[in-house]
């Protein structure tokens, strides 16, 4: 590998988040859609624990932006989310890092509440809350796959030495 | 970063500046949808190409004789146009226009549980634009939201968001439609209580909008509940499109002026009127 540019991976850090971009549009049956994890906070949530110094605000930001754009939201309202979830995580990171996998995933949980909380506040005041509990369950269902984004990506990163 | 984003949100809610920062940004993301929509759109080409040659067969012998029945039908069409040409001709209308229409498809990519959005493969290079009707074979299915250079987003009938008026086809009410959100269920949630309104009514464009041609079916009144302590009426409607699915959609591009009759010539007419009685 490129050890000797500083800026190592950065290919595999954007691939991981468009896939996890497309990982948010797959069609998926109608039971299942309010069940989608949360997949491109659970990328970023990865990378800025793993690597604070490249992936930061203002890549949360910008990939924040990019899925407004895929889901046709208000142009700003994942940005703003992501980019509150990613301080939040850079601040914790160091105490995350050394927790066991499942109190990981309670942090992560609370992390994409956070998310969730900001896009369901714009939501509110453009008027399109959605008026149910289901709303929440990404949340759920985003702790719950954090092992495996978590393991994955741990792979993903060692084997190509993103750092 | 935070003010950043409440200011591209209010812009983006108020004005329509970002448009173009929006196409550019979603032109960018085409490649993600399509490699989502590969998958399925491979899945579909395997079961048409290793279908059995029965089952070919099958489908064959449907199509022609729905052709069939749809050329009789047709025949009948023509008449009833004609028809209805002597009949503007007599008002001295100017003739409606017949709409032009291109054929879209679908991408099979599902942005948002709470809004009912869709992708369609042809953007402002296909000449479409902003506000653009989309229907299908039962009726209206809604309008292109944004657009970019090679696909468009379009907003369905069912989306909270979306507003469309209408009329109902047996006396001509017009009202308002508005979705829920949920699949295949609308709502008309500003007529009076001492409206005429029923169970099994069909509604169609009103083409009041300027914007959707005048005459389309969009949904069936299913419920009506009449509570004398509220002002409105409680309407719950069933859109007529097959929203959920379809794969190819029609984007309809609406014909030009004068497609209503003048009113000039109206007025003609209803002076005529007494005349011709007596």
């Amino acid at each position: 590998m490129n050890d000797f540019t500083p800026r190592n991976g950065g290919l595999f850090i954007g691939l991981s988040l468009l896939v996890a971009m497309g990982l948010t549009v797959v069609p998926m049956p109608e039971w299942a859609v309010s069940w989608r994890p949360d997949w491109v906070a659970l990328v970023l949530i990865y990378w800025c624990m793993a690597l604070p110094n490249r992936v930061g605000v203002g890549v949360a930001w910008l990939s924040g932006l990019l899925v407004d754009v895929l889901r046709g939201a208000l142009f700003g309202q994942y940005a703003l989310a992501y980019a509150v979830m990613a301080f939040i995580a850079l601040r914790l990171h160091q105490r995350v890092r050394v927790f066991p996998v499942w109190q990981q995933a309670f942090t992560v949980m609370l992390l994409v509440a956070v998310a969730q909380m900001l896009v369901l506040w714009v939501k509110g005041i453009t008027g399109l809350a959605p008026n149910t509990w289901l709303y929440w369950a990404p949340v759920l269902t985003s702790a719950l796959l954090w092992p495996w984004v978590y393991a994955l990506l741990r792979v993903v990163r060692q084997r190509y030495r993103v750092s | 970063m935070v003010l950043l984003s409440i200011g591209l949100m209010t812009v983006d809610h108020r004005h329509s500046h970002m448009d173009s920062i929006r196409s550019a940004l979603a032109l960018l993301l085409w490649p993600v949808q399509q490699a989502t929509h590969l998958p399925f759109a491979a899945w579909e080409w395997g079961t048409v190409n290793l279908a059995l040659r029965l089952t070919l067969l099958d489908e064959n012998e449907r199509l022609r004789s729905e052709n069939l029945l749809l050329n009789a039908r047709l025949q009948k069409f023509a008449a009833l146009k004609a028809e209805n040409d002597r009949l503007r001709d007599l008002l001295q209308s100017s003739r409606a226009v017949a709409d032009r229409v291109l054929i879209a498809e679908l991408l099979a990519v599902d942005p948002d549980p709470y809004t009912r959005r869709i992708v369609i493969d042809k953007g402002s290079r296909h000449g479409v634009f902003q506000g653009q009707p989309l229907v299908d074979a039962w009726g209206i299915m809604g309008q292109v939201a944004h657009v970019h250079l090679l696909g468009s987003e379009v907003i369905l009938i069912t989306d909270p968001e979306h507003v469309l008026p209408v009329q109902v086809n047996r006396n001509g009410l017009r009202a308002l439609v508005t979705g829920t959100g949920a699949r295949n269920s609308l709502t008309l949630p500003h007529l009076p209580n001492t409206a005429d309104i029923r169970e099994g009514d069909l509604l169609v464009t009103s083409g009041l909008d300027g914007r959707f041609p005048s005459g389309y079916p969009v949904a069936e009144v299913v419920e009506v509940r009449r509570d004398p302590g509220e002002p409105f009426l409680r309407i719950s409607a069933q859109p007529l499109a097959h929203l959920e699915r379809n794969r190819e959609v029609l984007l309809v591009w609406p014909a030009a002026e004068g497609d209503e009759v003048e009113p000039a010539a109206l007025d003609g007419l209803l002076e005529a009127a007494p005349e011709s009685g007596s």
